[in-house]
């Protein structure tokens, strides 16, 4: 299933945020939206869920979502947005309760996505427990719970020390490696940009434009920390970028 | 090395208060003393404070006759009834406040309305609505906790976390299922802590609900010692009150324990 964005504007009263924005998500491809602060990544990837109604074009689904997909559209949130009341598993189960999937057959589900996330051993503990990495990886493994056509990931690890990063980084290459996902990618690190996506999508400010797509052609699994083709890729987005978001940063808030 | 420095002076204690439970039996019995001695000695007199022991005998001879219970079970009783219903009435309006804007705009200010007038002023009217029987005092208890429980309620739904319903949302998680599994776990804590006020109200109103035609009660007790200046007996049922208002502080307390060991 590719989602295309056909069109895309929006303003929150007379406040512009984007305007005119045309992309294809193609399946089982990595597109990161970079952009200066404040240009609309968020509400954009808000819009691709459903989560919000842009005010103007359409986001449109291409084809059926696989078999067996039972939210073909699933966040990753910057803040793990994990019941804190519920255990590891409670929070995958959580979202698999409303689909009739209970008991063993959950159990099933749940014991995979847990030992694609290397969190086995945690089934039973508490979110207060875990470290901000562990916490990322339960989010994952409950969005792999759904089985989801499109990942939509707002910053997800932002919130992590850069060394967790690096980590997580890994491993969602290793998932992508072992299974390819689709996934829309909303950072402010380029660093993050140039090593998970396959499209790159830098943004103007606002109100939010394309400002250019950087495809980069190298396999996900062959690019390394400190590659030197990915610190090419990533000094040519940072000077896209660079002005708009020196300029973006000396404007007012709202004004 | 040169060690010769000062060493930086510690300024990070205090502002974390902790439960030392001791302490608090130890404020209780150093107060009972204290009255004890002075009533003794007698720079206290007797007419303006009960010897504690005069007091606990009287509650021994309570006990002995029976009376205890009679007096303890139709309160306790209407205690229960009024306080259920007044809370659960009180957490649903609640959560159907925190939840529809129509039912916000329609009851916030109505509750507001209710909420300080002295429920006492309004038994007259509960004997005419319910009867001089068991019903007005079930509706008085109940109409006080009711108020409180609604404020808690619905600012405890207002505080649940906005960014995990929309998580239930983007999982398709149905509308039902978000309110369940995440608005009112999420809201528990707020709801939980009114009901320790509320229920405090409950006990306060239970002498004013069975200021009319209660022959039996902890409060039909209390207001007979006291329009007979029998400080003896009076002292014995308000600590009669006040251990009712410890036990229910520690059952809201186990509760806590229980329904809230995920907060940090
Ligand atoms: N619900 C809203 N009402 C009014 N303005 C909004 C709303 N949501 C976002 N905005 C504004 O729209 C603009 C874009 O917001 P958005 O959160 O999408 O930016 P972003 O690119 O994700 O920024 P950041 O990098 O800081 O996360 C911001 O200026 C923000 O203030
Ligand atoms: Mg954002």
């Amino acid at each position: 299933m590719d989602i295309r964005l056909d069109g895309i504007g929006h303003s929150y009263d007379e406040f512009e945020v984007m305007r005119d924005i045309t992309l294809d998500i193609p399946s089982g491809r990595i597109v990161c939206i970079v952009g200066p602060s404040g240009c609309g990544k968020s509400t954009l990837l808000r819009f691709i869920g459903g989560l919000e109604k842009p005010k103007s074009g359409r986001v449109l689904q291409l084809g059926d979502p696989p078999k067996g997909c039972l939210n073909p559209l699933t966040y990753i949130f910057q803040d793990f947005a994990l019941l804190p009341w519920r255990s590891v598993s409670g929070n995958i189960s959580l979202v698999l309760e409303d689909h009739g999937i209970n008991g063993a057959a959950a159990k099933i589900i749940i014991d995979d996505v847990l030992a694609r996330t290397k969190l086995t051993d945690f089934a039973k503990a508490l979110p207060k427990q875990l470290s901000g990495g562990m916490k990322q990886r339960v989010a994952i493994a409950r969005a792999l719970a759904v089985n989801p056509a499109v990942m939509l990931m707002d910053e997800p690890l932002s919130a992590l020390d850069s060394q967790t990063r690096e980590l997580l980084m890994d491993d969602l290459v290793e998932l992508w490696t072992r299974q390819p996902f689709t996934a829309v990618y909303v950072t402010h690190n380029l660093a993050e940009a140039v090593r998970l996506g396959h499209k790159v999508v830098v943004l103007s400010r606002r109100p939010g434009k394309i400002r250019e797509i950087v495809d980069i052609e190298k396999p996900l699994a062959k690019r390394e920390f400190g590659d030197a083709d990915l610190d090419r890729a990533q000094k040519h987005l940072w000077q896209l970028m660079r002005d708009e978001a020196r300029a973006a940063d000396a404007e007012l808030l709202h004004g | 090395m040169d060690n010769t420095g000062k060493s930086v002076a510690f300024r990070g204690g205090g502002f974390a208060p902790q439960s030392r439970r001791w302490v608090g039996v130890l404020v209780f019995v150093a107060l009972i003393l204290f009255v004890e001695w002075g009533t003794r000695a007698g720079w206290i007199s007797a007419l303006s404070l009960p010897r504690p022991t005069d007091v606990l005998d009287t509650f021994r001879q309570l006990y002995d006759s029976g009376l205890l219970f009679k007096h303890l079970l139709p309160s306790l009783s209407r205690l229960f009834v009024g306080a259920l219903f007044g809370a659960s009435i009180g957490i649903a309006v609640g959560i159907m406040i925190g939840l529809f804007s129509y039912v916000r705009s329609g009851l916030v200010p109505l509750v507001a309305a209710i909420f300080p007038i002295p429920k006492i002023a309004l038994l007259p009217l509960f004997v005419i609505w319910f009867g001089i029987g068991e019903g007005s005092k079930y509706a008085l208890i109940a109409f006080g906790t009711f108020t409180p429980t609604v404020v808690a309620t619905y600012g405890a739904v207002d505080n649940v976390d906005r960014t995990l319903i929309r998580m239930g949302q983007s999982f398709g998680l149905s509308w039902w299922s978000i309110v369940r599994k995440i608005v009112l776990p999420g809201a528990m804590p707020g709801i939980l802590s009114g009901l320790r006020i509320s229920l405090a109200i409950a006990i306060i109103l239970l002498v004013a609900a069975e200021m009319l035609g209660a022959e039996y009660g902890i409060g039909a007790y209390i207001l007979e010692a006291g329009s007979l200046y029998d400080l003896e007996r009076l002292f014995a049922g308000v600590v009669i009150l006040s251990l009712l208002g410890v036990l229910i502080s520690a059952l809201i307390g186990m509760l806590e324990r229980r329904l809230l060991g995920w907060r940090t």
